[in-house]
């Protein structure tokens, strides 16, 4: 069972698949908005529904490393990146929701609105930090930056998951829903967790 | 222009273009009234209201009420009134889709997704229904619903509705002025503010059973606003009675403040002497105020309260609509907070 996994892991169509499995939510997404199909309000249902798939892709790219050990499936490691990459295309789109869809791209709008709300300013601080880590994701870059200095840049991706989850309790907090809140919390804190004990093992 | 001076105007140029048709009934249609008439549905089409102008002109000249209009959804008992003649009750915009107006709700006994209300409001038991009104009243009293249907002649109104989520419809409501129930039950000199408490049945409604909130659902208005005429008791909506999922069988309109301050499903009207502290005011304090007032320059602390989302109207791209001070009733209730503070008393 354990020999199949890997093998199909290891198939050169992966990717690929992955690839379209990423995307289907976005796909869907283009076709709810263009078929009425989301709802009375579409311009929150996007704002919310980008938000939420850049929340699952970010949990689905931390958990490769964890699952990778625990299960000594060395291959996952090749998915890791179009699960980040994915990541920042989620939060790409929802940044542009939300300036397009809520603000009408009213550059000067949004600059006070990030000032001005916390919770958009720990969501656009987070967005901020994914984006050099999508612009060196590449091979190249981490020849450029030295094994090293790429894993510390890319460690980044840590603090981005303590602020999305922040992000979203804040966005939440006004109705004291915090169920979803707490799902990603703690699928996060697990994963971070995870690191954490790693790295400690690692240095006795 | 108010709502009400340009319901007669349209009445009038509806009637003249009727009285043009008929008038020539009798033969065929000259090419050149038709093409007159023609023209002016094309302008009124081409106006900003749009389509809904054309057909609100045409239910001016047969005085026929909102549901005559937009046509009842056919799905529950119907329940209609005559058009209202409160000043503010006839907005001319484009009514909200039945589809978008009973779907997208906030109604936290049955969850906190807006789609929650639509999906699980089927268990609310709206019969029998009994709405007790007591507390600083002459005549305290139980009033069962076939008894509060019949206290006053019904109404239909057209408000606008303004969430504080920063989106809004357009709702032809049924109902009469809560200032009708009022009088009847003869508020001591001592009654200063109103209390309104809705259904909170566990058995019923899933969502009282987590503490989003704290139960019964509480809400309140100072006296005069409570008597003021576009307070509405509410029984039905778009010619019929109300669905579950927007506050069945009777709820409270108040169009010029946000929508959580129009309390759903109510069960009990209480009269005190102090500023009741309603359910959003306890659990965050610092976001919503007693008044609630619609007020594009306080804004909500995370997020604007100047434009609005018009649900299915606005396009996805479209630029969002200013919101109007009090929810544009401000020439008639903007007199209710003359010399108030309204950023401090939000």
């Amino acid at each position: 069972m354990k020999a199949a996994f890997r093998h199909i892991l290891q198939h050169r169509r992966v990717k690929l698949v992955l690839w379209l499995l990423c995307l289907w939510p976005c796909a869907w997404l283009v076709w709810g908005a263009t078929n009425e199909a989301l709802g009375a309000n579409p311009a929150e249902y996007l704002i919310r529904a980008t938000g939420d798939w850049t929340l699952r892709m970010l949990c689905l790219t931390l958990a490769v490393t964890p699952l990778r050990v625990m299960l000594g499936w060395p291959e996952l490691a090749r998915l890791r990146r179009l699960l980040g990459l994915f990541t920042y295309f989620y939060v790409v789109l929802h940044v542009l929701c939300y300036s397009g869809l809520d603000m009408g791209f009213e550059w000067g709008d949004i600059a006070a609105d990030i000032v001005k709300r916390p919770f958009i300013m720990v969501g656009f601080t987070a967005f901020v930090l994914l984006t050099p880590l999508a612009f060196t994701s590449f091979n190249r870059a981490i020849r450029w930056l030295g094994a090293k200095r790429w894993q510390w840049l890319h460690r980044l991706v840590y603090a981005v998951a303590v602020l999305a989850v922040l992000h979203f309790f804040w966005m939440r907090a006004g109705k004291n829903n915090f169920a979803e809140v707490f799902v990603y919390a703690s699928v996060l804190s697990v994963l971070l967790l995870f690191r954490l004990k790693h790295a400690k093992q690692e240095k006795t | 222009m108010d709502d009400a001076s340009q319901c007669k105007n349209f009445w009038i140029q509806g009637g003249l273009v009727r009285f043009n048709q008929f008038s020539k009934s009798s033969d065929i249609t000259p090419q050149a009234v038709y093409a007159q008439r023609r023209d002016w549905l094309k302008q009124m089409a081409a106006g900003a209201a749009g389509l809904s102008m054309a057909a609100w002109a045409s239910r001016e000249a047969w005085a026929q009420t909102p549901s005559d209009v937009v046509g009842r959804p056919g799905k529950l008992a119907p329940l209609t009134g005559a058009v209202s003649r409160v000043s503010g009750a006839n907005t001319m915009e484009k009514i909200t889709t039945y589809a978008d107006a009973s779907s997208y709700n906030n109604f936290y006994e049955f969850g906190t997704d807006k789609s929650d209300p639509a999906k699980y409001a089927h268990t609310l038991q709206t019969k029998p229904w009994t709405v007790e009104v007591e507390g600083l009243v002459k005549k305290p009293g139980h009033f069962d619903l076939d008894a509060l249907l019949k206290l006053s002649p019904m109404e239909e109104r057209i408000y606008r509705l303004r969430c504080v989520e920063g989106w809004s419809m357009v709702i032809p409501w049924v109902g009469y002025s809560l200032a009708e129930l009022i009088k009847r039950v003869e508020p001591l000199g001592s009654a200063k503010y109103v209390e309104f408490i809705s259904q909170a049945d566990p058995k019923t409604m899933p969502g009282v059973r987590s503490r989003v909130l704290d139960w019964p659902y509480v809400e309140g208005l100072r006296m005069d606003e409570a008597m003021h005429p576009l307070t509405l008791l509410s029984f039905g909506m778009y010619g019929e009675v109300l669905p579950n999922q927007n506050g069945a069988p009777v709820r409270l309109v108040v169009p010029w403040k946000y929508g959580f301050k129009s309390a759903k499903s109510l069960v009990k009207i209480r009269f005190v002497e102090k500023q009741p502290v309603n359910s959003w005011g306890r659990s965050a304090p610092q976001e919503y105020g007693f008044y609630s007032n619609v007020n594009p320059n306080v804004n909500h602390p995370r997020w604007s309260q100047a434009t609005e989302r018009r649900i299915g109207e606005d396009g996805l791209f479209a630029k969002k609509r200013k919101t109007l001070m009090f929810n544009g009733y401000e020439a008639q209730v903007g007199q209710l907070y003359a010399g108030m503070d309204l950023s401090k008393l939000y």
